[in-house]
């Protein structure tokens, strides 16, 4: 029955966000509007809900000794810190909340993205081994572009950016829109799937 | 012979006029029919002209999936084989043998409502399914609480069904920080500390794809990804073992059932794929003559 209901749910709903993006009336606007809103309460709920969770989870993990209970310790402390901060002195620009975020959250953010640039050195090395034919053609097509698109590239031939621009605007294009095809269409057949209840993650 | 020959020589300028001539007169119809309808939507208001194509393709394709699931259920259907779901199974095995975690994440860049979001739920079935008869432990980390509590239920069902729910542990399940390089540190810091026996990174990733994938490569797991956004499966081909590539992910589920409804929708896929193909090579041709449907077509 509860399963049923699930469904019933999926359905209505599911139905209806497809006619309000075609049928636009004030009702149908409304309506939309009022799901939104409910959304942004179940996710604004299920954030402290969330939190809790961590803090919970942590908690445990410092309860139980473990040799890394160090980490859990720094992650009760930023939540709190951060928590309690924003209660108290507000998130205005010269709160402490705010100059965590700017001095400590920021930077540790900074730091993990910069990781990319190391990845990226790393895959690409993998990637552009010549193993076979395919490996030949994806290793020339990024050597074009990677030469071409620099101010190297134009130095040793003024072709050359003309190359990559075509590299990047025909085959890389169509490969990418062929791709972009097959995704619109999974992504109808599959919110299908799950509107119709063909196709359930639950039972 | 030659005969037969000269007279199709001479003749195919006028078929070609004709057709053309032809052609221009079905895209006048195509035009009067799309006016029409527009200005009788446009009249009552309530409907928007320019989503008209939109809703024709949209229907078509729900109607197709619909008619294939329900009444004309494929017998024969011959899969082709795709190498990143049938390691799978292997990559679950192989973390059991090594007495090792899985770790399943959906990535950052979707919510709950994104098909690429259910798909990867719907893979998380199958893949929890597999962990629990062989008794390995699965760990969920993700950016978002609503995600990790549809997560949980999945993983819990999944080892009730087994008949371990003893071996599921809510905490394998955590929502780890909503920021973007927070949840990346946060998998790093689960992938480098557990080292897992295999990775899954389904659903839709951004910026962290790389950070993820390669720290799972350095750690030495087994690595299926798959995901519907193009900058990041180039990524995720040069640092995964697998990668399931856009369409892949969302029919990955097709395969791994024996319900034949999902595997029948897949069908009607290709086949609206096939409508489009045809459309896209036989357009420019009827272009040169002059007619430009695209505007009306697609």
């Amino acid at each position: 029955m509860t399963n049923r209901l699930a469904w019933i749910a999926t359905l209505v709903t599911g139905l209806f966000m497809v006619a309000q993006y075609f049928i636009k009336t004030n009702a149908t606007n409304a309506i939309y509007s009022t799901l939104l809103d409910y959304y942004q309460i179940i996710f604004a709920v299920s954030m402290i809900v969330g939190g809790i969770g961590l803090l919970k989870q942590h908690s445990l993990k410092v309860q139980r000794s473990s040799q890394r209970r160090g980490y859990s310790i720094v992650t009760i402390a930023a939540i709190l810190f951060m928590v309690i901060a924003a209660g108290i002195f507000g998130t205005g620009a010269t709160s402490p909340y705010q100059w965590a975020f700017n001095n400590l959250q920021a930077p540790m953010q900074a730091t993990t993205f910069s990781l990319l640039a190391f990845f990226v050195a790393s895959a690409a090395y993998r990637g552009f081994r010549v193993k076979s034919t395919p490996a030949f053609v994806l290793a020339l097509a990024a050597v074009i572009v990677l030469v071409g698109k620099s101010g190297f590239g134009e130095m040793i031939s003024q072709q050359l950016p003309a190359m990559a621009g075509w590299v990047l605007n025909n085959p890389s294009t169509a490969a990418k829109r062929g791709i972009l095809i097959g995704v619109g269409i999974g992504s109808v057949a599959t919110a299908l799937r799950v509107i119709l209840g063909i196709e359930r993650s639950y039972r | 012979m030659q005969r037969v020959c000269c007279r199709v020589f001479f003749a195919l300028p006028h078929v070609f006029v004709d057709l053309a001539r032809s052609a221009k007169h079905v895209s006048l119809a195509f035009g009067f029919v799309g006016d029409t309808v527009n200005s009788f939507f446009l009249a009552a208001g309530v409907f928007d002209p320019a989503s008209l194509v939109l809703l024709i393709w949209v229907l078509l394709t729900c109607g197709a999936v619909a008619c294939f699931s329900y009444r004309r259920r494929v017998s024969r259907l011959r899969l082709r084989a795709i190498p990143g779901i049938a390691a799978i199974e292997e990559a679950v095995g192989r973390a059991t043998e090594q007495g090792k975690p899985i770790v399943f994440t959906t990535g950052w860049g979707g919510d709950i409502q994104r098909p690429t979001t259910l798909a990867a739920l719907n893979l998380l079935r199958f893949v929890a399914g597999k962990a629990a008869s062989y008794g390995c432990r699965i760990l969920f980390p993700t950016h978002d609480p609503v995600i990790a509590e549809a997560a949980k239920e999945i993983i819990r069902t999944a080892y009730n069904e087994a008949g371990h729910p003893d071996q599921f542990r809510e905490d394998d399940v955590t929502f780890v920080s909503p920021s973007q390089f927070g949840y990346a540190s946060g998998v790093d810091g689960i992938v480098s500390r557990q080292k897992p026996g295999a990775i899954f990174l389904f659903g839709t990733f951004e910026g962290e794809a790389l950070i993820l994938a390669e720290t799972g490569n350095i750690n030495g797991a087994l690595q299926i990804a798959g995901t519907d956004s193009t900058i990041q499966l180039s990524f995720f081909i040069v640092a995964c073992d697998y990668t399931l590539i856009g369409e892949e992910l969302y029919t990955a589920s097709a395969y791994l059932t024996d319900d034949r409804r999902v595997q029948s929708s897949m069908y009607a896929q290709d086949l609206i794929r096939a409508v489009l193909v045809a459309l896209l090579l036989l357009l420019p041709i009827l272009a040169m003559f002059g007619v430009n449907l695209f505007k009306e077509i697609l």
